[in-house]
């Protein structure tokens, strides 16, 4: 197409090179004479040329930095000995050094000295260094500033135009301000040569400068009515930015629609003209700038849209495709179109031209395509949806970013209508997708699913499908929402899905590449044993017998392939398969016993724990390891149906609960900051996440469940029975010590079931209480106040974010129950006083009145899913009062966390104490400030 | 607007480069080394625009020499290519059939005709004609300087 495509690189140095050269003739004569001079002076300096040969010769990096520093010495020389003649040569030569990587700011100073030199060949080379070497930050700009502003009243217009050309590039806003009056009168030029440059540079200064903005705007008047194209694209591009710096300028502007209309009409209709020929297009350059300056003048307005509706139209059917300056234009033409207030048939044409793009066989011109659709597909989506399919043929473009547009464009596009065509399509495209794609694909395919699915089946399959197909690349939170999804699938569906489950067990590898599968498919295996292995089998599968069960098991717990997370899942399952199972309890049993010494403690201490199940407390097996209830948990609503659920029958169901949640949470242990799902907090709790000591354990435990405690109490001041129970279990459980970790994992749910039964074990509440306090280090700060041992809390503190829901949740139903009189004065009773409840920050304040003080514990939690940082809350109350602010218990805010901090407030006389508190964080780096006013307190007073 | 433009050989030696944007001189060093080794990694059939940091990058291979481009996100990265294009197009007229070694032991011409499409990142001349006139005028005026500058060393003048 062009001669340079050709890879066979003339080899001959130019010189010997006989190609045309303009200036060959008057070149040699000038080598002539300069040869000649040369002989005479001795010794000169090394041309450039010979420098830059020498350079290409060097073979190792140290001879070329050899040459290099050699040079460079004498270089140094020459500037210090003020050598003027070879000045010119010596910062050429120094230009190409510095464009080697190699220091060269000794320089600056030597290319000031030729620019204000009086022989244009000094000056040519100077303004090049000065651009190529003066950043913002040096002190020569004020002596640039100078010699540009001589220069820019020089007579000579290149002299005029190589200024104008070095403050375009590295106009400083000092510069700028210094030089703006002389480039406006430059803008006003006679010469079209000067005036194109002057404004650009005027467009540079604004860029810098936006104040400068006033003093152009009447040099821009005449710009437009010029026939020079210079002219009129450097005026449309000074305009632009005029008009995107400032609304008011825009306004102005709006006038001159019509002579923008007028010109790109000129532009498309107007004959051919060979100067502005781009491959049959009237100069591309200029109409995209026309085409932007258009987008912007009729943004939201309706007037200036109607006025170009008509051209866009124009451009958008008569311009040339076939090359790439015609859909360059088109490319603007749509964007232009999607962006002003165009005519509905406009718009389906702008996107069907878009569709046309992702035909062709341009890839520059299909990312193109799909990178607007992308932006335009939520104004639009009919007209994106026609092209559905062409779209979907791009995931199987070779090119990797076209790949990923058009794979982010296919989740955008999915609707309930098509969810069955696409999800098709994107599970193809899934299997043979680059690992990097896979789990952002796989959890798109899971949201869209849950989003769309048309029936309870269908969604089953598809979750199993895309387990398939990503393998291991899945995220932890598509592991957690299929379990859900089951769980709260109806029977029939629970058997079909557990069968079918089982059947993509049974193909090869997939226990190791495919581990999330695996986790999931153990899991149903183990809840639904009994239905799968012997509930009615309606679509005829083929049933293993239970020794196969227990075989398949057998390998993946021993399988070295597997990792510790799916193996936590499968031991449970296979506790709970003992109670579903007619005849191979033995077996379990056996395989279990054997994981109480392995060397992973998680995985030992299930063995230990799930082998007293099997030993002295057998006769609890049974309803320990009951199905769990449904799981209603979604996550877009973010409640936290489970957690009621149990609370609801207080029946050993919880302990079901625990456990089985308990597994899916270690499941998300391996990757725990994926997602915040706000789901299960009691269950980290009883999960035992991080079982590094027994004791540990306890702690985490019973600092888990204070915290959840307390959560509890915002709300409600009924979960003093909870407390109650919980405490009950872990005192009890700070006997032994290897048992003492099964009870607190069992224990904690037994004595949720034995409540009602026994009343009387909360006589020993209080002790208890204070105990657990005693041992996780923190003030249970009570009604308002969280305990933030976060040490102790671990990884739990991670997951165990509070929502809103759960709170609700876990109050209601624990209604019901007596709440125990509770004597530990730490637990605070009283109102809470909401004292902000804005951007989904909520404060709270509870007073409880001490026998010498009002102590004030406040909360705050983030229901927002921003972290705020540097959470600070300041308090004042009147003077007659003192207050003490003990430390916070932290000073960032992730979504859903919680910072409590108590106040004492003592009160010298029997004023009403009023406090202003003052509320600071930073949220996206932004600071916020609220204030507010309470009052409401009980009285200060001491008694 | 351009921010800066990067002309490099595919062995990642730099050949010329032309800032926009006032960048410390560290930076700019930083800069170029990400953008070419990322652009040299990238295969053939890849498209050539790649988003980087806030801006967008405009790449296009010609024989042995890389073009790449800044632009900014607004900017149409179609009509940079086109850019692109006009530039190596004014450089194969001057030249005559330009080559990497012409860019090389001419680089300030390079910039030169650069600067005559370019003002601080938009396109001033769409005339191609045009451009090279203004180069070929100021050439001559340096010849003449030149001529006259050898005449008076020798005495002639």
């Amino acid at each position: 197409m062009y001669p340079y495509y050709e890879p066979d690189w003339s080899v001959l140095p130019p010189e010997n090179n006989r190609r045309f050269n303009p200036a060959f003739n008057m070149a040699t004569i000038r080598q002539a004479f300069t040869e000649a001079v040369e002989r005479v002076r001795m010794p000169t300096p090394t041309r450039l040329r010979d420098l830059i040969r020498q350079i290409r010769a060097a073979r190792t990096a140290a001879e070329e930095r050899a040459v290099v520093n050699k040079e460079c010495a004498y270089i140094r020389s020459t500037f210090r000995e003020e050598d003027s003649v070879w000045r010119c040569r010596n910062i050429a030569k120094l230009l190409y050094i510095h464009m080697l990587g190699y220091p060269a700011h000794f320089g600056q100073l030597e290319c000031l000295k030729l620019t204000a030199s009086t022989r244009f060949t000094d000056k040519r080379i100077g303004y090049l260094g000065a651009m190529l070497l003066l950043d913002e930050r040096q002190d020569v700009h004020l002596l640039i500033t100078n010699c540009l502003k001589n220069d820019l009243n020089s007579s000579t217009q290149f002299v005029v135009g190589l200024a104008l050309c070095t403050l375009g590039a590295i106009a400083s806003p000092e510069m700028a301000r210094d030089l703006a009056s002389e480039v406006e009168r430059l803008m006003k030029s006679p010469n079209t040569y000067i005036r194109k440059k002057a404004t650009l540079c005027a467009f540079r200064v604004i860029r810098r400068v936006p104040e400068l903005m006033e003093i152009f705007l009447p040099a821009t008047r005449s710009l437009l009515s010029e026939k020079n194209h210079g002219i009129l694209i450097t005026g449309v591009t000074l305009i632009t930015e005029m008009c995107e710096n400032s609304a008011d300028t825009l306004l102005h502007f709006k006038k001159i629609v019509p002579n923008l209309v007028r010109i790109l009409k000129n532009l498309i209709l107007g004959g051919y003209s060979p100067e502005h020929d781009v491959s049959g297009v009237s100069d591309p350059f200029l109409q995209v700038k026309i085409l932007r300056l258009l987008r912007i003048l009729g943004h939201n307005d309706v007037d200036a849209s109607e006025a170009m509706n008509d051209i866009l139209a124009q451009v958008a059917t008569n311009t040339e495709t076939s090359k790439n300056v015609g859909n360059t234009i088109l490319y603007e033409t749509v964007l232009s179109i999607m962006d002003i207030r165009s005519e509905g048939g406009l718009r389906v044409l702008a996107v069907n031209i878009l569709g046309r793009f992702l035909l062709n066989s341009d890839k520059n011109i299909r990312y193109v395509a799909l990178n607007t659709l992308l932006r335009t597909v939520h104004a639009d989506t009919s007209a994106v949806q026609r092209h559905r399919t062409t779209i979907l043929e791009c995931l199987k473009d070779p090119d990797v970013s076209i790949r990923r547009r058009a794979m982010e464009l296919s989740f955008a596009l999915i609707n309930a209508q098509n969810i069955r065509t696409m999800t098709k399509e994107l599970l193809l495209f899934l299997e043979k997708a680059d690992p990097e794609f896979k789990a952002q694909c796989s959890s798109g395919m899971i949201l869209a699913a849950e989003r769309y699915s048309p029936n309870a089946r269908w969604h089953l399959d598809t979750q199993l499908s895309v387990l398939i197909a990503a393998g291991n690349y899945v995220r932890d939170d598509v592991v957690s929402s299929t379990i859900q999804l089951v769980s709260s699938s109806p029977v029939a569906e629970q058997t079909y899905i557990t069968n079918r489950f089982w059947e993509s067990l049974q193909v090869a590898n997939h226990c190791e590449d495919k581990q999330p599968l695996l986790q999931v498919a153990v899991w149903a295996i183990g809840e639904y044993g009994d239905l799968f292995m012997y509930g009615p089998n309606e679509d005829e599968f083929e049933r293993p017998n239970e020794s196969d069960l227990i075989a398949m098991f057998h390998k993946f717990l021993t399988s070295a392939q597997v990792s510790i997370t799916s193996k936590q899942y499968a031991l449970v399952s296979l506790a709970k398969l003992s109670t579903r199972l007619q005849n191979c309890v033995e077996e379990i049993q056996a395989l279990i016993t054997s994981f109480g010494s392995h060397l992973n403690v998680d995985l030992q201490q299930r063995g230990v724990e799930f082998t007293q199940l099997f030993g002295t407390y057998k006769n609890l097996r049974p309803p320990l390891l009951e199905k769990m209830p449904p799981m209603q948990i979604s996550r877009i609503s973010s409640q936290n149906g489970e957690s009621s659920g149990s609370y609801d029958d207080n029946s050993p169901d919880l302990i079901e609960n625990g456990i089985g949640i308990g597994d899916e949470q270690l499941g998300k242990e391996s990757n725990m900051n994926t997602m915040g799902d706000n789901t299960n907090i009691l269950l980290d709790l009883l999960g035992g996440t991080d079982l590094t000591s027994p004791t540990a354990t306890d702690l985490s435990n019973s600092v888990a469940v204070q915290r959840k405690n307390s959560k509890n109490a915002n709300e409600t001041s009924n979960n003093q029975a909870i407390l109650d129970l919980l405490d009950l279990d872990i005192s009890a459980s700070t006997t032994t010590n290897t048992a003492t970790n099964m009870n607190n994992v069992l224990g904690l749910d037994l004595s949720g079931s034995l409540s009602t039964s026994i009343p009387t074990t909360t006589a020993t509440n209080g002790n208890d209480l204070s105990s657990i306090m005693s041992l996780s280090g923190n003030g249970l700060g009570g009604g308002g106040a969280t305990v933030s041992g976060s040490g102790l809390l671990g990884s739990n503190s991670i997951l165990a974010q509070p929502g809103n829901g759960l709170i609700s949740d876990l109050g209601s139903p624990v209604a019901n129950v007596t709440p125990p009189t509770s004597n530990n004065a730490a637990v605070p009773q009283g109102p809470t006083l909401t004292v902000l409840d804005k951007n989904d920050l909520l404060v709270q304040l509870v007073p409880v009145r001490n026998s010498d003080c009002l102590q004030i514990f406040m909360t705050t939690t983030n229901n927002s899913t921003n972290t705020l940082e540097q959470y600070v809350f300041q308090a004042a109350v009147p003077k007659v009062f003192t207050l003490q602010m003990l430390s916070p218990s932290g000073s960032v805010l992730p979504p859903g966390g919680i910072i409590t901090q108590e106040m004492r407030v003592v009160s010298t006389s029997n004023a009403i104490l009023r406090m202003r508190l003052r509320i600071s964080y930073f949220v996206d780096g932004q600071p916020v400030v609220e204030q507010t006013e309470v009052t409401g307190f009980p009285d200060a007073t001491p008694e | 607007m351009m921010l800066f433009m990067l002309l490099f050989s595919r062995q990642g030696k730099l050949r010329l480069q032309k800032w926009y944007m006032a960048y410390p001189d560290k930076v700019k060093k930083k800069i170029t080394r990400e953008l070419v080794t990322t652009i040299l990694a990238r295969k053939p059939k890849m498209c050539s625009f790649l988003e980087w940091k806030d801006c967008k990058i405009v790449y296009k291979r010609y024989a042995s020499l890389y073009f790449c481009c800044a632009i900014e996100q607004n900017d149409n990265e179609l009509l940079t290519l086109e850019i692109i294009h006009r530039y190596v197009e004014l450089l194969d007229k001057y030249f005559g059939s330009v080559c990497e070694l012409d860019i090389i032991f001419n680089f300030e011409k390079a910039y030169f005709i650069l600067d005559e499409l370019l003002i601080g990142g938009e396109i001033q001349e769409t005339s191609k004609k045009n451009v090279l006139k203004a180069i070929a005028s100021q050439d001559l005026l340096q010849e003449d300087e030149a001529v006259e500058g050898t005449l008076r060393d020798i005495g002639l003048l």
